[in-house]
């Protein structure tokens, strides 16, 4: 589990962004986006949302549109389909925004590392269109509930 | 001079924006409250609404290509002064007794200024699941606005062609089987105009991906949030004053005005809670055919009690 974080801007104008960091940290909105993955992981992400672990608690919630999101939870290795549109889905979301990669294969492609479709890592992807992004691994095939809400956790405290 | 400073003290902070704002966000909390605790759930904390709009504020806001900005810029506001406009002449009807002749046909009138906001703000947005949204939000609108306004003319009818709410909170038509059937299908037409779940049609999160808010984000989403919000207070109220006798000002008929407001709140928090979503041609039978013939009933009954006397029917 590690997490990185935008350097720069995070020391200029801390004090002007704290509240709007404060409150994104309170109230986490998550987009879920599948490139590729064997719905594994996807069943785990739904499975946050049941009453055992229930992550309204935290102010967390599932939205249907990029737009409202602050998290994006990205699973699968990155085919060379979903590529494109995983960085589509990434400029549109709202900046500031965290991306979450789920999953072995979300983090370093897993299993199908030498497969001819895979087109890297989520995290390859999401720097090619944005080197600062803010990016945060949850590995695990798949990853438990409980090491996903410790991740995001994780990675809010740092932000 | 005071009296425009007084006016608006009324419109920006007391019965106005920040009170109802206030009020609305923990409206909209017990919604999410109670829903989870229905599903078995903990559910947010008191604060959560307010920590929400607070990140909204916080966010970038992007407007697609091919929008209309101006439109799609302008229409968040228009549609929160509606809501505003409303909630406050009901809170100055019910503190001040500032009410006058056809208040009920004005109110009626700003209750479907937010609908027409989310529809000219998703078609200027130019997406296609906004499109569908927008087409469904039409239709919704149109489905309940027939029998919404059956139901006040019941109303009208049963006390006696009053057009006046302060006068008509005066009365509890709801204690009569036509009054009581004219409640019933306008909870539900509040249940469509809030767009809470059998009626979530142009919203459905799994369908059309949260349809006729779908490129909205940052402030403007934290608009239309706030305007829910605000919505959750003032139609309530409205129900409550025109069908369940209004709230009173002071001691216990002001206690009994909030709980009567507690219930019908409750009412459709379990209305949400207990059904699926309806496609948008069943909502449009429900609203025409059934809740139409209840009401047509509902009308027939109250002019007859009207008529001769009878008080329950």
């Amino acid at each position: 589990m590690s997490a990185t974080a935008k350097r720069e801007p995070r020391q200029t104008g801390r004090e002007f962004m704290s509240w709007k960091i404060w409150s994104l940290k309170k109230s986490v909105w998550v987009f879920h986006v599948n490139t590729g993955a064997c719905n594994n992981c996807d069943i785990e992400i739904v499975n946050l949302l049941t009453p055992k672990f229930d992550i309204e608690r935290f102010g967390m919630k599932l939205v249907g549109s990029p737009r409202h999101a602050d998290a994006l939870l990205v699973t699968g290795g990155v085919t060379a389909q979903a590529a494109p549109r995983l960085r589509e889905v990434y400029r549109q979301t709202p900046k500031p925004c965290v991306v979450f990669a789920i999953g072995a294969c979300g983090c370093g492609t897993g299993i199908f590392r030498s497969g001819y479709h895979i087109v890297g890592p989520v995290d390859k992807i999401i720097r090619e269109i944005d080197p600062n992004a803010i990016i945060a691994y949850v590995p695990g095939c798949p990853p438990k509930p409980e090491a996903m809400i410790s991740g995001v956790v994780k990675a809010l405290s740092v932000l | 001079m005071i009296e425009a400073l007084q006016n608006l003290f009324w419109i920006l902070i007391f019965p106005g924006f920040v009170f109802t704002v206030a009020l609305g966000l923990f409206a909209s909390w017990i919604v999410r409250k109670v829903s989870a605790l229905v599903q078995w759930r903990v559910g947010p904390p008191l604060f959560q609404p307010l920590y929400d709009i607070m990140k909204l504020m916080g966010k970038e806001i992007l407007i697609p290509q091919d929008a209309q900005r101006t439109v799609f810029l302008a229409v968040p506001l228009v549609g929160l002064a509606g809501v505003l406009l409303l909630s406050t002449m009901l809170w100055r009807i019910t503190i001040a007794q500032t009410a006058f002749v056809g208040d009920i046909i004005v109110a009626i009138y700003l209750m479907v200024l937010p609908s027409l906001a989310l529809i000219l703000g998703s078609s200027a947005s130019a997406s296609p699941h906004a499109a569908v949204g927008t087409s469904r939000e039409m239709k919704l609108v149109m489905g309940y606005e027939l029998p919404l306004v059956l139901a006040f003319i019941v109303v009208i009818i049963k006390t006696g062609g009053q057009l006046n709410l302060a006068e008509i909170a005066g009365y509890t038509p709801a204690l009569s089987i036509s009054g009581m059937l004219a409640f019933l299908t306008a909870l539900l037409c509040v249940q469509a105009k809030l767009g809470f779940v059998p009626f979530d049609i142009a919203e459905s999160e799994t369908e059309v991906a949260s349809g006729i808010i779908i490129e909205y984000s940052g402030a403007l989403l934290a608009a239309w949030k706030l305007m829910h919000a605000m919505m959750l207070v003032a139609l309530p109220m409205f129900l409550v004053m025109v069908f369940l006798g209004g709230f009173g000002t002071a001691g216990w008929p002001l206690v009994w005005g909030i709980g009567k407001y507690v219930l019908v709140l409750v009412l459709l928090i379990l209305i949400k809670n207990t059904n699926p979503r309806v496609r948008i041609d069943q909502a449009m039978k429900f609203f025409w055919f059934y809740c139409g013939i209840a009401l047509v009933v509902a009308v027939i009954l109250a002019s007859i009690g009207n008529y001769y006397g009878i008080s329950w029917l």
